[in-house]
């Protein structure tokens, strides 16, 4: 069986990644992805570690589930913003999101 | 698996939260039906269901005496801290709500979504409070959050308002990210998600320490995101520069509140076995908190940015609260601090941005220091009221602020035996008390020295929030101790 | 213990309380522009220290052993099998006795003498600024008691370092007086003329200060290293005990439990102290006697920077840019002694070091007969005595160099007195020519001379008539200096003759060659200055100083005259006073043929003189008789190229090598290669955004206040809030790795 210590890997890559993606995309969708990719990294912990360390409950399946069924929400909620912004302005670049500063 | 029974879900002991989305699912319907430019009438319903819910958790206090139980098979646990918290975020949604009646028609953005809304919000604070698993704690942080990410895009198609509505979303969802991910380590570290399962694995170290270590940093950082917290605080400021004044006086306060309340459950409850881990890390955030909030503030001209920074502050000086609880022994008292603080901060806080919203004119101006100039001579009451609030967030006598500090250094204090950071913390947060003065009384100053001729808008509504407010910050100021006894009864228990 | 022991804290105590009554209310205790107030309260304070160290002097004829009064606890460090334990604890013994007296005693006299002479040299300034009214006013209020904050500054630190009970502490006072030398030497950077050198000669005293300094360091380590303390009881007292056993079986010997077997007569057989092995740290293990040289030599490269002599002795003479009370308090009569003060204090340990001893004795000599050499052919009047300051110097560094304590401290003594009274009245003397051109100028004959300087003794001439007691009381103390009996200098010079005869020929010849240049260069200036015609109109028209300045140069006089009877032979008073103190102190019987060559010599050089400068006075425009030697006396006049010298072999290459860092490694390489090149480009971004408010917050709110401080860095910090999304998560992720990295760093390793 593949050890658990890879599926820790692969997930913190791919959170990296998606932290890298976030401090560098300039569009907000771009952005928004990369903040589901972090999201999609912990459900992967979530599910290898449920699988390898306590697979007697269903917690960590659980939780897995919920944690897509709220970056669903936040989603939604992100691209309606998204659409609002991109409405008033025709552009959804987060360098421009630069009103209130200092 | 046992199937889970009536008595293992136990309704009663989350009843008060029952009725609040109870009656908003109901009021979500009933808004229908009101017509447009009647939409007070959503707000009065609100405020009823919430009065139901205070009368639920009256009752449940009197009827508990102080006995924790446990509700929906171990994933909450309704004590006497949950208790004294859910009446806070309460209070906070009534005067949340006074505060918008009058603001939101004024602004020409009157919609009934904005009162359910806030008691969406309202019910994932008062889960968060009770949250016994891990589970159930980002469940209702995102409760919590996702409502609020709206209420501040609220004042749409306002271009600030849309700006900071997007910030505060992609920084609590990308902050919620690393939450998310503590919370997968520590189940990783420890096999379970129940805070009384991650407390025993910690208790006998078992099986990853490490890993379990890692994920309270991480879970730290989720929540050190949500109450604002140096080096997490950057969307504070232009979140509430950006959201409609009722949502920044309604999120500097419950928000902050809430996320408190689960910080402090996991920290305190679930992880004292690597207490002293936590408890420098939050001490050095404290301090950070306290001198870059309080330093920033005086450099603001914006009073919601100013408050904002204030804000952050505070949460420095509650942070300082935390860190002291990290040894048990320490803790009830620690614990009691900083929820008393944490109520007289809701008073003066939400107070002071009523003042702030009566000065704010329609088109979104009147938010600079500047606009209060004359204050003091064309209302004086007003102006007076709002001297209670300065001083209080000050920590002045005779307000509630000071007796706030007080609890909390005290308790900081008894706590920093052996204990430098603690020690630090507390020693950072008088001096920088003392730096806060300056921004708090320059508003006094400008209120009474400077001419000027400030547009202020007073309705009822406002006039009743303001009332409220005052008086308990200053009956809190002069006769705290029952108030600081109900904290002090009210205590974080670990059932399960 | 006599409880007037417990009386020692307020000799620090009164300088100290000076300093910050200066500080605090120095201005206000001036309210009209004659007023003394701030030096009153200076001079007031430095005698009731002068009455301390009396009252100890007094209580220690009881208790001769000394005692030692703790005041605090400093520092108590364990570090690794050694603790460090400094203590700040009060030495009180015969030896500190006799430097807290002249310390205390000429620097109250000379306090006094500034009074009046600072009033004088700040109304010059002001002159030269063209000040008027207010300003004026302002201006010489700051002045006038900054320089007394400063003075009494000097005189608290140097009470710290002869009241040390260890080196650590005695390294405290010993800065504290460099940073009152440097303060004191550019007090006035700002003149209009000068200023540019005066403030260049007071980094040069604390740049040059700090080689030695360095030495001292060396040596205060070494000496933690070798004997597990720096007190200064319990390192001799292990220091003698390892000569017997083991490094470790005398760690914890301390100085009550000593074992005083050979107290005597060290010099004959210090062969054992090579043989006992020293572990120092991770560095090795040597044997005793080699670490104690090093130590010794280490403490006398500090001497010789502190005490200036070869080679450091090069920042002397432009001290003299400071005001001539500094000049007779710090660089004549207290400060520079610390040296000579530190090797008798350390006499156990050159007592094991018979190859130090030598070395200091030989530098010693060397620097007397160089400075001599160049007082003979210097014009200007405080830079002869300056030399002269150098050249006695380094008489009683030979003479402790030699195991001679006593008489090192005993012409310590002498020389504090006639050297700050010759000092002070060339400061009359200055005074009063800066009168005479005043005059001069006032009244149109002949004062406009634009390279006028009223040290040049070329200027002067015929003072005697103008400025009575001034010449009588330099004469005194140009007779003392010269070792003319029976004044005090006589025979404290001829007790370290008579030393080094017994011990080094060589050290005695070049002694006694010096003290023939010493007569010499007095005679000459003398005759330059006080005899003869007026040179110029100035020195025409000189006046007499006021009393505030005379009546200190009038004890000291008479001081200078009685000095002697400190240490008379037959009598060897200072000995028995200095013997319980200074375990090696030892003198020899007075003998006439050394006596009677050194007067002879001393009358020779005062012949001599007057044949070339009293019997035909120089006149206005001649050139200096002695020039007729030609490059002999260039040579002279331009200090042996001394500092010349330095310049081509340290300072040159120092400044080349700083500018090849600087702009071809530092820069050109570092900087446009890889800086820019390599990393710049990759990092720009993200450097420009972190570092930029960092900087300017860290760097503005330094410079200014707290309130300030706190504004500045308000509105800098502010600007970390930039609006961008992108920053603001890089801040939470930074916060994430800052968290991360604190644990990993505090509790996963």
């Amino acid at each position: 069986m593949i050890p658990l210590h890879w599926f820790l890997l692969v997930a913190a890559g791919m959170f990296c990644l998606g932290l890298f993606g976030v401090l560098i995309r300039r569009n907000v969708v771009a952005i928004l992805m990369s903040i589901e990719l972090m999201l999609n990294a912990v459900n992967l912990n979530l599910v290898a570690f449920w699988r390898y360390l306590a697979p007697e409950h269903i917690n960590g399946q659980m939780f897995a589930v919920f944690v897509f069924a709220v970056a669903a929400a936040e989603v939604s909620v992100g691209l309606a913003l998204i659409i609002s912004i991109y409405r008033n302005r025709d552009d959804v670049n987060a360098g421009d999101l630069n009103l209130l500063k200092w | 698996m046992n199937l889970p029974t009536l008595e293992s879900i136990n309704l009663l002991a989350v009843l008060p939260v029952l009725i609040v989305f109870g009656w908003t699912l109901v009021l979500l319907v009933i808004d229908l039906f009101i017509p447009s430019g009647r939409k007070y009438w959503t707000a009065w319903l609100g405020i009823l269901g919430l009065l139901g819910a205070a009368v639920a958790l009256a009752v449940r206090f009197i009827d508990a005496r102080g006995a924790a139980v446990t509700a929906f098979d171990g994933m909450l646990t309704v004590d006497g801290f949950s208790l004294f918290l859910q009446a806070i975020f309460i209070l906070t949604a009534v005067i949340g709500i006074l505060l918008a009646l009058d603001f939101l028609p004024r602004h020409k953005i009157e919609r009934g979504e904005y009162y359910i809304l806030l008691l969406f919000t309202t019910g994932g604070m008062m889960i968060m409070s009770m949250a016994a698993d891990l589970i159930v704690v980002f469940l209702a942080l995102e409760l919590l959050s996702i409502p609020l990410y709206i209420l501040t895009g609220f004042a749409r198609p306002r271009a600030d308002s849309e700006e900071a509505a997007m910030k505060y979303f992609l920084l609590g969802a990308f902050a919620s990210g690393f939450l998310v991910f503590g919370i997968a380590l520590t189940y990783g570290g420890t096999g379970t998600t129940s805070l009384v399962g991650v407390f025993n694995q910690l208790a006998e170290g078992e099986p990853s320490r490490d890993l379990a270590l890692v994920g309270m940093a991480l879970i730290l950082v989720g929540f050190g995101f949500k109450v604002a917290a140096v080096p997490f605080h950057m969307w504070t400021p232009d979140v509430y520069q950006g959201a409609p004044t009722p949502v920044t006086a309604f999120m500097s306060v419950g928000a902050k509140a809430g996320g408190f309340a689960a910080l402090m459950r996991i920290l305190i409850v679930a992880m004292p076995a690597v207490g002293e881990a936590w408890g420098m890390l939050v001490a050095i955030l404290a301090m950070l908190t306290m001198i870059l909030g309080n330093v920033v503030a005086i450099a603001q001209r914006n009073i919601k940015r100013m408050l904002a920074y204030s804000s952050i502050a505070h949460a420095g000086y509650i942070l300082v609260a935390v860190s002291a609880a990290q040894r048990p022994e320490d803790a009830p008292l620690a614990v009691s601090a900083a929820i008393f603080y944490l109520l007289t901060y809701a008073f003066t806080n939400l107070g002071a941005f009523g003042v702030v919203l009566a000065v704010e004119r329609e088109d979104g101006s009147g938010n600079l220091l500047e606009d209060f100039a004359g204050l003091g001579r064309s209302k004086p009451v007003l102006a007076a009221i709002m001297t209670l609030f300065m001083l209080s967030l000050t920590g002045m006598p005779v307000s509630a602020g000071l007796v706030g500090k007080f609890f909390v250094f005290q308790a900081a204090i008894n706590a920093s035996v052996g204990n430098p950071w603690i020690l630090a913390a507390a020693i950072v947060g008088i001096v920088t008390s003392v730096i806060s003065a300056f921004y708090y009384i320059r508003i006094i100053l400008i209120m009474y020295m400077q001419e000027g001729e400030p547009q202020v808008v007073l309705k009822p509504a406002l006039t009743v929030a303001l009332a409220l407010t005052a008086l308990a910050t200053l009956i809190l100021g002069i006769i705290p101790a029952p108030v600081f006894q109900l904290a002090k009864d009210a205590l974080l228990t670990l059932v399960g | 213990m006599d409880s007037l022991f417990a009386l020692i804290p307020l000799i620090i105590v009164f300088p100290f309380s000076g300093v910050v009554i200066g500080v605090f209310f120095g201005r206000r205790l001036m309210p009209h522009k004659d007023s003394i107030g701030p030096g009153l309260v200076a001079s007031i304070l430095a005698g009731a220290s002068f009455v301390i160290a009396v009252l100890m002097f007094i209580a220690l004829q009881g208790h001769p052993e000394g005692v030692e009064v703790p005041l605090a606890t400093w520092m108590n460090i364990t570090a690794g099998d050694r603790v460090l334990d400094i203590p700040w604890t009060f030495k009180i013994d015969t030896l500190s006795s006799v430097m807290m007296l002249v310390v205390a005693g000429v620097g109250t006299l000379i306090h006094i003498y500034a009074i009046g002479y600072m009033q004088g040299d700040i109304d010059e300034q002001i002159a030269k600024r063209g000040f008027e009214g207010d300003e004026a006013f302002d201006f010489k209020r700051r002045r006038y008691s900054k320089f007394f904050t400063f003075f009494n500054l000097f005189l608290g630190s140097m009470l710290v370092l002869v009241t040390a009970n260890n080196y650590l502490m005695m390294f405290v006072g010993w800065e504290l007086v460099g940073l009152c030398s440097y303060l004191l030497i550019g007090f006035w950077f700002d003149d209009p003329v000068k200023g540019v050198y005066n403030s260049e000669s007071g980094k040069k005293a604390f740049i040059v200060n700090r080689i030695g300094d360095f030495g001292m360091l060396i040596a205060i380590m070494l000496i933690f290293w070798t004997f597990g303390t720096v007190q200064f009881d319990d390192v001799f007292a292990r220091a003698e005990c390892m000569q017997a056993e083991s490094q470790e079986a005398c760690l914890t010997v301390s100085a009550g439990e000593a074992v005083h077997e050979e107290a005597e007569g060290e010099h004959g057989e210090a062969a054992r102290p090579y043989l006992t092995p020293v572990a120092l740290g991770k560095i090795g293990t040597v044997t005793l006697g080699v670490v104690v040289t090093i130590i010794t030599l280490c403490l006398l490269l500090g001497a010789t920077g502190k005490s200036a002599q070869i080679p450091l002795f090069v920042w002397l003479p432009d001290a003299m840019a400071g005001p001539t009370p500094v000049s007779a308090l710090i660089h004549a009569a207290t400060m520079v002694t610390a040296g000579i003060y530190m090797i008798t204090r350390s006499n156990v340990l050159y007592a094991m070091a018979p190859i130090s001893g030598t070395a200091v004795a030989i530098v010693g000599a060397a620097t007397a007969l160089v400075a001599g050499t160049i007082a003979v052919a210097q014009f200007d009047i405080k830079r002869v005595l300056a030399y002269s300051t150098i050249s006695q110097l380094g008489f009683m560094i030979a003479a402790v160099g030699l195991g001679g304590y006593v008489a090192g401290i005993f012409h310590l003594a002498t020389h504090a007195f006639f050297k700050a009274l010759l000092f002070l009245s060339a400061g009359s003397v200055i005074h009063g020519m800066e009168h005479g051109h005043h005059h001069a100028a006032h009244h149109g004959h002949g004062g406009d001379d634009p390279d006028f300087d009223p040290q040049d003794m070329r200027y002067m001439g015929g003072l005697k008539d103008k400025m009575p007691i001034t010449t009588w009381v330099y004469i005194i103390g140009s007779l003392a200096l010269a070792g003319i009996p029976p004044l005090a200098g006589f025979w404290s010079k001829d007790e370290i003759l008579l030393d080094a005869s017994l011990n080094n020929q060589l050290v005695y010849v070049l002694l006694s060659i010096s003290a023939f240049f010493t007569a010499f260069y007095m005679g000459r200036q003398v005759f330059m200055v006080f005899f003869g015609r007026a040179r110029t109109e100035a020195a025409d028209h000189a006046v007499e100083s006021k009393p505030m300045m005379t009546t200190p140069l009038i004890i000291l006089a008479a001081l200078s005259v009685l000095g002697g009877l400190l240490n008379l032979p037959g009598l060897h008073s200072l000995a028995h006073w200095l013997e319980h103190s200074v375990a090696h102190a030892h003198t020899a019987e007075f003998n006439i043929s050394i006596a009677a060559i050194s007067t002879l010599l001393g009358l020779i050089a005062i012949g001599l003189s007057w044949l070339l400068y009293g019997r035909k006075p120089v006149e206005a425009g001649q050139a200096d008789p002695l020039r007729s030697t030609g490059p002999v006396f260039t040579f002279l006049n331009r200090k042996w190229y001394w500092d010349e010298l330095y310049d081509t072999v340290f300072i040159k290459p120092y400044v080349w090598l700083g500018e090849f860092l600087a702009v071809t490694i530092d820069w050109k390489f570092w900087h446009d290669f890889v800086h820019d090149r390599i990393i710049g480009d990759a990092f720009r971004g993200w450097g420009a955004i972190l570092s930029q408010p960092i900087d300017q917050g860290v760097v503005d709110g330094a410079v200014n206040g707290i309130a300030q401080l706190v504004d500045g860095s308000s509105q800098e910090l502010r600007k970390t809030q930039t609006g961008y999304v992108r920053n603001y998560a890089l801040a939470v992720a930074l916060g994430v790795v800052l968290v991360l990295g604190f644990l990993a760093f505090r509790f996963l390793m």
